[in-house]
C-alpha cells in the first residue's frame, strides 16, 4: 500500500522560498522546482487584481475595434466632403475634434483612418503568425536539416533592414491597403518565426515531450497537444507587441507618403497631413488627434500584453 | 554464458527474456568529432527481474535508458523486444511497440506537462489510442492515481505546478503505467528527490512492480539505492560493461576494481565504517579520447601492461557473475585463470 | 591574529590562543522571508557554537532551513524583505551587528564559504587564477606577481594537477570535481578560521565526493580550520564531523557528538531518517522505512511539536505542545522531544484513552521518563 496520500499543498514553503529568493533554493528539489516554469493562469487569475490601467486599456481598445467596424453605422460625417466654409477649425459642436486644412471633419477621419491602422496591424500580425509562427513551432520541435535551413534563412532576411525593403517594395508594387498589409506582414514571419521557434525549442526538449512520444504519440499530436499549449502565452505577447509595431510602421510610411492614398485617411496619414504646409505651429489640432489615438491604442496594448505575460508567468505572478 | 553464445529469446530456463540488447553502440557528433556513449554493450532482461545499470557521469546509463525507448537513436547492435529489433521497425508498428516501454525520467517536474491537468494528462495513454469510452478512462485514471497514493478528486483538475518533486514522480508513474507496458525503464528516478520522499518512491515502485508483474531496468548511481531494488547490477565505466552480477554477490564478491572503488567511496552513515581501499585518484578521461586497451587502466590501482595493449572482454567468472578484467580482484580472483583468458 | 588592512582601515581579530571558548557562537537566530503569501520563518531559533579545529555537521531535508542557517550566518541575505534577528559572534566580534562594508573585511578573510554548485558561484569570464588571486591581493595585501604565484601553490595543494597551465584557464574548461576543487582554493586562500561548506559534493559523481571530502579533511588538520559541513547525506557527516546537529523545519531538533548521534538516537526523526536510507549491507530487495508525508509549512508551521504529523510515536502532547530542546544526562547532547528514544526504544506511552493525560504507564522505558513528564520545560536544562 502506498505510505501517504497527500493532496496537494500549494504552501509548500521551501518551494515557495526558492521560487521568491532561487539562491536559497535547500536542496536539487527545490533548484529543480524553480529551473521548469510554472504556468498556472487558473491560479494567479484568481488571485493578482489586473488594475484600473488594465480595464482601461480593455476599454480603450476595444472602443477603438468598434468604431471602426461600426463607422459606417455610426452617425458620422462624410470624411472626405470638404468643407470650404468650415476649414482649419478648431473644435465645435458641429466638429468634435475640429476640421483640417481642406474642410474635412476631423473626427470622422480619426475613426474611418482607424481602419488601416487595425487591419495593417492585425492582419499583417496574423500573417506572420499563421506562417512564421507555424513553421517556427514545427522547426524548433523536429530540428534537422529543415530547421537548420528555416533558421538560416530566417536570419539572412532579418540581416536586411527592414524599412528599405518595405519600402522599395511599395514604391515598385505601389500602395493600398492590401499590399502594405501583405508586405508588412511578410515582414513580420522571421521575427514570429524566431522567438516561437526558440520557444518551441526550449519545451521539445522537456520530458513530457519524450514521454508523449514513448507512448506512442504522432509528431503531429505531440506539437498540437503538448507543445502548443506551452507556446500560445508567448505567441500571444509577442503578437501584442508585434501589432503595436507595425501600426507604428505604417504611420512612418504613411510619413513618407508611401502609405495607403490619399484622400484614404490613415493615422499615419492624418499626422502627415497635420505637419504639412506649417499646420503644426497654426492648427496642432489636426496633428495631434491622430497621435493621440495612436499613442493610446498602442500603449493599451502594450499595457495588455505585459499584463498577460505576468499573468502566465507564475514567477513574476508572485512577486 | 560469454557475449557471443547468449542463447536468444524463450530458450533460457530462468523465465524468458524480455529485452535483448546487443553490441548497442550510440555515438554523438560534437563539432566535427564523434564520441561513443556507449561503445558496444550486451545485456539481457529477464521477465520479473530488476536490472540495475549503475555508473558515474559520463559512462552512459542514461544514453542507453533513452536508446532502449528509443528516443535516442542507436548508432549500431540490436535491441530485441520479445523477438522484434527496435531499431529496425519504424513507424506505426513502432509506436504500437512503443508503449509496451515506459519510461520514468529524473526530473520529476519537467517530466508533466505544465499546462495540462493531472488527469487529462495521467489519460494520455489511452486517449492517443481511443482505448475506452471517456467514463472508462475516467475510471482506469481514478484508479491509477490512487494506486499511486494520490487522491484523484483533489488532484485530477491541478496542474503540475502545484505539486512536489515526489509527487510529479508519482504522478508520472501512474501515467507510464497506463500504458500497460511490460518493461519499465527507470532513470534516475530519485536522484532529485528528499532523501524521505526517496525512500517512499522506491517502496511504491516496488509495490507496483508485484501488482502489475512488470519488469524494470533502474538506472541511477547511487548504488545503494540501486542494489535495494535490482536483482541484478551491471557497473558501467565509459561507456562499457565492467561487471554483471546479482546484487548481493555484487556487494559481497566485487571483481572489478572500478566497482571495489565505488564501493569504497559511498559514505556509509556509521561514523565507525572504514573502508580499507583506497579512493580513486585522477579523473574521468575524455570520452572523446579514451584510453586504448582497458579504459580504466589509468585510475586503476591494479593496472598492468597488458591492461594498456589488450581490452578485456566480459567473461564470467561464477554463474551469473561476469566481469571485464585481465586482473580481476575480490573473492572472486582467484577462480579466474588471468593468464591468456580472453572472451570466446 | 594580525591586523588586516585594507584601504589603510586595520580591522584586529582577537587571538584566541588559550583556544579556549569557542570561535563562532550563534545565539537564537531567526530569519524570515516575506513573501507574497506570508512570512516564510526558514531559521526559528537557531543556537550553537563551533570551536576552533573543529567540524560541526548541520544535516537536514529541504525546508529544514540548513541553507538558510549558513547564509544568515554569513550575513549573504537578499537585502530586501528578509527579517533576521539573534545575534552571530565570530573571534569577538559580532557579525549581526556589522554593515556589508565590515563584512567585507571578515568573508574570505576570517570566514568564507565553499557553494553547492561550483559553476554558478564561480564566474565564468574570469580565470580561475585571477578569482583565486584577486582574495588574496584584497585581503592580504599582496602584490599581483605574488598573488599568482600563490594562487599557483593553492590550486597544487588543492590537487590540480599542472597547475600552472590551468591557472590561465576559465571554470567550464574544468569538470565538476575540479570546479569544486577551484571552489575550495578561493575559500581557503586566505586561511581562514572558519569555512562553511554548503553541500560541497551534492551533485558530484561519488568518487570525486570522496577525494573533495578528503581533501577537506587534510586541509583542515593542517591549517587547523574550524568547518561546518551541511548537507542532507547522514552519510557525508557520519565519518567526518566531529559533531552533528540535526533540523527540521527550521529548528534544530537534535544536537550530539557524531557518534552519540548514530549509537544513542533520541530525536525519532533523526533516527527515521536514518531507517528510511538504503544501506549497501542490507540485502537486496528490502523494504525501507519511509516517512510518511512532507516537511511542514514554514509560513503557518502546525501548533506543537512540528514534526508530529510524520512521527510514529506522537502522542497529543506532541501535538498541542512544542517540545524544548534539552539535554538529560550529558550536557553534548540536546533534542526536542516529549518522548526521546532509549537505546532506540520510544518512550512514548501507549496510546492513551483520556485525551491530553501524558501520565507515564509501566512499561514506559525508565532513563527517559522523568524528564520526559514534566511538563514545565524550566525544570529541563535550557539549550545553550
Amino acid at each position: 500500500m502506498p505510505d501517504d496520500r497527500e493532496l496537494f499543498d500549494s504552501g509548500a514553503s521551501a518551494q515557495l522560498l526558492g521560487d521568491r529568493f532561487p539562491g536559497m533554493a535547500a536542496t536539487e528539489e527545490t533548484a529543480l522546482a524553480i529551473s521548469t516554469e510554472h504556468i498556472d493562469g487558473d491560479d494567479i487569475l484568481a488571485k493578482k487584481p489586473l488594475g484600473f490601467l488594465f480595464w482601461f486599456a480593455l476599454v480603450w481598445i476595444t472602443a477603438v475595434f468598434l468604431a471602426s467596424i461600426l463607422a459606417n453605422v455610426l452617425p458620422l460625417q462624410n470624411p472626405n466632403f470638404q468643407n470650404y466654409s468650415a476649414l482649419s477649425q478648431g473644435p465645435s459642436t458641429a466638429h468634435w475634434l475640429g476640421t483640417d486644412d481642406l474642410g474635412r471633419d476631423l473626427l470622422a477621419r480619426l475613426i474611418f483612418g482607424s481602419r488601416v491602422s487595425l487591419i495593417v496591424g492585425f492582419c499583417g500580425v496574423a500573417i506572420g503568425l499563421i506562417v512564421g509562427g507555424t513553421a517556427g513551432l514545427v522547426s524548433g520541435y523536429k530540428g534537422g536539416k529543415l530547421d537548420v535551413a528555416l533558421n538560416a534563412g530566417s536570419f539572412i532576411i532579418l540581416a536586411f533592414p527592414a524599412i528599405v525593403a518595405v519600402i522599395a517594395i511599395v514604391t515598385f508594387w505601389g500602395a493600398s491597403l492590401f499590399h502594405i498589409t501583405i508586405i508588412l506582414g511578410l515582414a513580420t514571419i522571421p521575427l514570429m518565426f524566431r522567438v516561437i521557434r526558440a520557444t518551441s525549442l526550449s519545451f521539445a526538449q522537456r520530458d513530457f515531450v519524450i514521454a508523449a512520444k514513448t507512448m506512442g504519440a504522432t509528431d503531429t499530436r505531440v506539437v498540437l497537444r503538448e507543445i502548443l499549449p506551452n507556446v500560445i502565452p508567448v505567441m500571444v505577447t509577442f503578437s501584442l507587441i508585434s501589432v503595436a509595431g507595425l501600426i507604428v510602421i505604417e504611420g512612418t510610411l504613411a510619413f513618407l507618403g508611401l502609405s495607403v492614398n490619399l484622400p484614404t485617411p490613415s493615422w499615419g496619414n492624418l499626422i502627415n497631413e497635420g505637419t504639412a504646409n506649417n499646420a503644426l505651429s497654426t492648427d496642432p489640432y489636426i496633428m495631434m488627434w491622430p497621435a493621440l489615438a495612436m499613442f493610446l491604442l498602442l500603449w493599451s496594448i502594450n499595457l495588455i500584453g505585459d499584463r498577460l505575460r505576468q499573468r502566465f508567468d507564475i514567477r513574476e505572478g508572485l512577486l | 554464458m560469454t557475449d557471443a553464445q547468449t542463447a536468444p529469446s524463450a530458450d533460457v530456463p530462468q523465465g524468458d527474456v524480455v529485452l535483448d540488447v546487443r553490441d548497442l553502440v550510440v555515438e554523438f557528433k560534437s563539432g566535427r568529432q564523434r564520441v561513443q556513449a556507449v561503445s558496444g554493450v550486451t545485456f539481457q532482461v529477464r521477465r520479473g527481474e530488476t536490472l540495475g545499470l549503475v555508473g558515474e557521469s559520463g559512462c552512459g546509463k542514461s544514453t542507453t535508458g533513452r536508446t532502449l525507448v528509443q528516443v535516442q537513436p542507436a548508432t549500431s547492435g540490436t535491441i530485441d523486444y520479445r523477438g522484434q529489433d527496435l531499431t529496425e521497425i519504424s513507424g506505426r508498428k513502432l509506436r504500437q511497440l512503443r508503449t509496451k516501454i515506459q519510461m520514468i525520467f529524473q526530473d520529476p517536474i519537467s517530466s508533466l506537462n505544465p499546462r495540462r491537468r493531472i488527469k487529462d494528462i495521467v489519460a494520455e495513454p489511452l486517449t492517443i489510442w481511443h482505448q475506452g469510452t471517456k467514463d472508462e478512462r475516467a475510471a482506469k485514471v481514478r484508479e491509477m492515481l490512487e494506486a499511486v497514493g494520490i487522491d484523484p478528486d483533489a488532484a485530477g483538475d491541478r496542474r503540475p505546478g502545484e505539486f512536489s518533486g515526489g509527487q510529479c514522480q508519482r504522478i508520472s508513474i501512474a501515467r507510464a503505467l497506463m500504458a500497460d507496458p511490460d518493461l519499465l525503464i527507470c532513470d534516475e528516478p530519485v536522484s532529485a528527490l528528499d532523501v524521505s520522499v526517496q525512500a517512499q518512491i522506491l517502496n511504491l515502485l516496488a509495490d507496483l512492480k508485484t501488482r502489475f508483474q512488470l519488469t524494470m531496468v533502474f538506472i541511477a548511481h547511487d548504488l545503494a539505492v540501486v542494489k535495494n531494488v535490482s536483482d541484478r547490477v551491471a557497473v558501467m565505466y565509459l561507456g562499457k560493461l565492467v561487471e554483471v552480477a546479482g546484487s548481493d554477490d555484487l556487494y559481497r564478491e566485487a571483481a572489478h576494481p572500478y566497482t571495489e572503488a565505488l564501493l569504497a567511496s559511498i559514505p556509509e552513515p556509521d561514523p565507525d565504517h572504514t573502508s580499507d581501499h583506497k579512493a580513486l585518484t585522477g579523473e574521468l578521461p575524455s570520452p572523446l579520447n579514451p584510453p586504448s586497451g582497458c579504459r580504466f587502466r589509468t585510475r586503476c590501482p591494479y593496472a598492468q601492461e597488458r591492461c594498456a595493449s589488450e581490452e578485456p572482454l566480459l567473461r564470467e567468472l561464477a554463474p551469473g557473475h561476469q566481469v571485464a578484467c585481465h586482473f580481476p580482484v575480490g573473492p572472486l580472483a582467484s577462480a579466474a585463470p588471468s593468464a591468456g583468458a580472453q572472451a570466446d | 591574529m594580525i591586523g588586516r588592512r585594507r584601504g589603510g582601515r586595520t580591522l584586529e581579530f582577537k587571538d584566541i590562543g588559550s583556544h579556549d571558548g569557542p570561535l563562532l557562537v550563534v545565539e537564537d537566530l531567526h530569519t524570515a522571508f516575506r513573501t507574497g503569501r506570508g512570512t516564510v520563518r526558514a531559521v526559528d531559533g537557531v543556537s550553537f557554537e563551533v570551536y576552533e579545529g573543529k567540524t560541526l555537521g548541520i544535516v537536514g531535508e529541504s525546508g529544514s532551513g540548513k541553507t538558510v542557517l549558513s547564509r544568515s550566518i554569513m550575513g549573504l541575505l537578499p537585502p530586501r524583505d528578509v527579517l533576521r534577528s539573534g545575534t552571530v559572534h565570530f573571534g569577538g566580534h559580532e557579525l549581526t551587528a556589522m554593515d556589508e562594508a565590515e563584512l567585507r573585511d571578515v568573508w574570505g578573510a576570517e570566514l568564507s564559504m565553499i557553494f553547492q554548485d561550483p559553476m554558478t558561484a564561480l564566474n565564468p569570464v574570469k580565470r580561475i587564477g585571477t578569482q583565486i588571486s584577486e582574495s588574496l591581493v584584497l585581503h592580504l595585501d599582496m602584490d599581483k606577481k605574488e598573488a599568482q604565484s600563490t594562487a599557483v601553490e593553492l590550486l597544487r595543494s588543492v590537487g590540480i594537477p599542472s597547475p600552472e597551465e590551468r591557472v590561465r584557464w576559465y571554470p567550464f574548461q574544468l569538470s565538476g570535481g575540479m570546479r569544486q576543487r577551484v571552489m575550495i582554493a578561493i575559500a581557503l586562500a586566505c586561511a581562514p578560521r572558519l569555512v562553511m561548506a554548503d553541500e560541497p559534493t551534492t551533485g558530484l559523481d561519488v568518487t570525486v565526493q570522496a577525494q573533495i571530502l578528503d581533501l577537506l579533511a587534510d586541509l583542515q588538520r593542517e591549517r587547523h580550520m574550524a568547518v561546518i559541513l551541511v548537507t542532507h547525506d547522514l552519510g557525508v557527516v557520519a565519518t567526518r564531523a566531529d559533531d552533528i546537529i540535526v533540523m527540521y523545519a527550521g529548528r534544530i531538533v537534535e544536537r550530539a557528538p557524531t557518534r552519540t548521534l548514530f549509537r544513542d538516537t533520541k530525536m525519532p526523526y533523526t533516527r527515521a531518517l536514518m531507517d528510511s536510507i538504503p544501506r549497501l549491507a542490507d540485502p537486496s530487495g528490502a523494504r525501507l522505512d519511509a516517512i510518511a508525508g512532507r516537511p511542514p509549512d514554514l509560513i503557518h508551521p502546525p501548533k506543537g511539536c512540528r514534526f508530529a504529523p510524520r512521527c510514529h510515536y506522537a502522542r497529543d502532547k506532541c501535538r498541542e505542545k512544542d517540545p524544548p530542546l534539552r539535554t538529560v544526562g550529558s550536557p553534548d547532547h540536546l533534542f526536542a522531544c516529549w518522548y526521546p528514544l532509549v537505546d532506540g526504544v520510544s518512550t512514548a506511552p501507549p496510546v492513551p484513552v483520556t485525551l491530553g493525560d501524558p501520565a507515564p504507564s509501566a512499561s514506559v522505558a525508565t532513563a527517559g521518563a522523568d524528564a520526559t513528564t514534566t511538563d514545565d520545560p524550566t525544570e529541563a536544562e535550557p539549550a545553550q
